[in-house]
This record gives C-alpha cells, structure tokens and sequence, in this order.
C-alpha cells in the first residue's frame, strides 16, 4: 500500500502535516441580489439569480442562520452577492460567528475596526479599457487605493481573452499596491462579443499564468497544477464538468454515482431558504465552466487519486496550500 | 453485534471495511497496521471517513457522530471507538 511518507521526502511531509488535518468546510452565501456595479458577464445578474429569491432583511434572521449553519458542521463562509460590502450588519453575522471570506469589487472598503482580519477579495476584470468595456469603470483606480497594503486582502484576477500577453502590467501593479493576487478565468456567461476563449488561447494563457508565478512568487498566490486543470478541464485521466463538480449543493444533489464533493457544501441565496444548484449559475454550461474554486476544490477533494506518484501527491498538496492560504487557513 | 467480539476481530473486520470502501491496494486486513495514521500516512480525508462511517453503522449498528471523526485517525481507535459505542448501546 502506498503511504504519504513513502511518497513524500521530509520537506513535503512537513507541508502535507500542515494541511492534512484542516477539514475545511465551506458555503458560499449571497448576502444581498443588490451590487453597485452591473458587470457584463456576471453570472449572478446574467443567470437572473438576483431575482430568484427575495432578500431577508431582518438581521436576527441572519444571525440564527448563521448559528445554523455553524451547527450543520460549515466552517468557511463565503460571502458573495452582489456586493456584499453594501450589507455590512448581514457580513458582521458571519464574521463574528466563523472563519469568513468576503468578495468585493473594492469599491466599498470594508472597514478594518469593525473587520480586522477578515480576507477580502476583490475582483478584477482586466486592465482600464477592459473593466470599463465590462464593468462600466476602472475599479482598481478606487480598490487599490482601499485596500493598499491590506494584509488580509487580495486580488481574484479574473483572465479574459483580451488580457492575453499583458497580465503582467496588471501583476505588477496589484504588488506595487502592497497586495497579492490569484488568477482565474472568464466563462464569459453574458456571451459578450471578443471574450470567448477560442481554441490555442488557454494553451497560451497556461504558459503566462506559469511564467507570472515565476516571476513574481511573492505576489502571485497560484500553482502550476492548478493553471493545467484550470486551462484543460483535465485532472489526472479525468474531465472537469457536471458528473465531476464537487461544488454542487448537498440537498440537490440527486448524481448517481455521487463523485467526490465538499461535504455539506450549499450555496444559498439571500432569503435564507432557496439553494443554488452549485456555486456559480445553473445557465452555465458545466462542461465549460472555469470557475477557480470549483477546479480547485475538484482537485482537493480527490487527494488519493493524486496518490499514484510523487509529483501527482506534490501538486495536490501546493493546491490545497493555495485554498488554505487564499482562504487563511494558512499564512502567505 | 455479538457480544463476544474481541478488540483483534473488530480490528480485522474494520480493517477489511476500509480496504474494501476506499480500494486500498496491496494491503489485506491481516497485514494493516491498525497504527497506522490513516489521514497522515493512507491519506483518508472526511469523505473517505463518512463513507466508512456508513458502512460501519449498518455492519456493527453504531452511528459514528461527524464531530468524532478527527479522533477515529487509526483502524484501532475506529475499532476501539466501535466496541466502547456497541457496548454503551447494549
């Protein structure tokens, strides 16, 4: 029988110890249907889940639920929305219950004496000319200059085809902001016009996702596995897409076989009640989905596959250092 | 379950469950070690736990509550586990 230390020399083991035991279990929650950006390609707005459940107001609500959710064994939140940062009592009630994570597109800061150390991550869209084709603005003029040289805050660098060949500005800029930044990829939901991928562009994209965490390992929290699966869709002899999403919802799970999938995972909208079916739109197309967490908890929840070799085991474990950092399981 | 099992045949017969639920190759429950620490060396994570669990409970009829599953690191404490919770039952 293979064992992790058969596997591994003593400097990997020491890695792996430090993550084996974490048992993270997360639920991404939508805190509110509102945001103060209408980004073209958000599968939030585009899927019309703004308006698939009505808000809850009540803030006791919220803080029962949380305690719930607590209680059901979640120990991740994961604040999404619309923007989270326009409801800041509903993020406090994660905040002070759990481990919580808020997205944000840094418009809004989040103020650091009532949120001291909670991870922020604030999206970006590309360069200037991208985010106001996308999103209407260059939020990164306002959010860098929020979030400077926050500890607990990073840049979720959405990829798009346009940004093929010029990461590497945007890159340097988020390190001279003080900050640091994970890549993922545009699915382009909205279908808008010049963002599809199209065929020899992820091949590409692979090799300068690499060469940035080469060049630039103090800013850019990645790992090259993490860019293949992302680009290929490929994981071990395996493909990425609805038989093999571990991101879907406990209670609307209905696959048989069941794959591997995060433990008592549920995406709630903001009622409190209403389910997604996984954590990004039901319109999208799993099999091309690029969703980073999605791929990323694909590979983590399926260590022992990763088993068969050394180097498979090894690039398991840089993954989960990534989730576990990005998510401050782990420091930098 | 009957009364008379001892800690070595609940060893084997938890033993014979993991291999058999998580496909573990080139082990037979006569050679695991039951020290063998299954998330640090075998790589077992809560799935893999929950999966067990399940078929723990309809082999030896005790439910194995999520919250005990970080203790339960060794065939031998999943076996120990098993005994003290049957006998608590009865």
């Amino acid at each position: 029988m293979k064992t992790v230390s058969s596997l591994l020399d003593s400097h990997w083991y020491k890695r792996y110890q430090k993550i084996s035991k974490l048992n993270i279990r997360s639920s991404i929650y939508d805190v509110t249907n509102q945001c103060n950006l209408r980004c073209k390609g958000c599968f939030f707005f585009s899927s019309g889940e703004d308006k698939a459940a009505r808000e809850e107001t009540d803030l006791s609500k919220w803080e029962a639920f949380v305690d719930a959710e607590k209680q059901r064994g979640v120990n991740l939140a994961i604040l999404i929305g619309g923007e989270p940062t326009l409801c800041l009592d509903r993020v406090e009630a994660f905040y002070s219950r759990m481990p919580t994570y808020c997205a944000t597109n840094g418009l809004i800061k989040v103020p650091r004496d009532r949120f001291p150390d909670m991870m922020v991550g604030i999206s970006l869209w590309g360069d200037e000319d991208d985010e106001k084709r996308l999103r209407g603005k260059d939020t990164f003029r306002v959010s860098s200059r929020n979030y400077q040289g926050d500890p607990h805050a990073y840049y979720l660098y959405t990829i798009t085809p346009k940004q093929l060949g010029r990461t590497e500005r945007i890159i340097k800029n988020i390190r001279d902001a003080g900050l640091k930044v994970h890549m993922q990829l545009l699915s382009n939901d909205e279908g808008v016009d010049g963002f599809y991928w199209r065929t020899g562009e992820l091949a590409d994209l692979r090799a300068e996702m690499d060469e940035m965490l080469e060049a630039h390992p103090d800013t850019v929290v990645s790992s090259k596995y993490y860019h293949k699966v992302i680009t290929t869709g490929k994981m071990l002899d395996r493909s990425f897409g609805w038989a093999e999403c571990p991101s879907v919802s406990e209670h609307l799970d209905t696959r048989n076989p069941r794959p591997r999938r995060l433990i008592h995972f549920v995406r709630w909208a903001s009622d409190l009640s209403t389910m997604h079916r996984c954590c990004t739109s039901a319109t999208r197309d799993c099999s091309t989905c690029k969703d980073g967490a999605a791929h990323m908890s694909w590979i983590m929840v399926n260590k022992r596959a990763h088993m068969g070799s050394a180097r498979d085991f090894q690039n398991w474990i840089e993954v989960y250092e990534m989730f576990a950092k990005l998510y401050q399981f782990i420091p930098w | 379950m009957p009364h008379e099992l001892t800690l070595e045949q609940t060893i084997k017969g938890v033993s014979a469950i993991v291999i058999e639920e998580l496909k573990l190759e080139d082990v037979t429950p006569e050679i695991f070690d039951p020290d063998l620490d299954l998330i640090d060396e075998v790589g077992v994570d809560s799935m893999d736990l929950a999966t067990v669990a399940l078929v723990l409970q309809d082999e030896y009829g005790v439910p194995i509550d999520e919250d005990d599953y970080p203790k339960l690191k060794t065939i031998r404490l999943i076996a120990e586990y098993v005994l003290r919770n049957a006998a608590v039952k009865t």
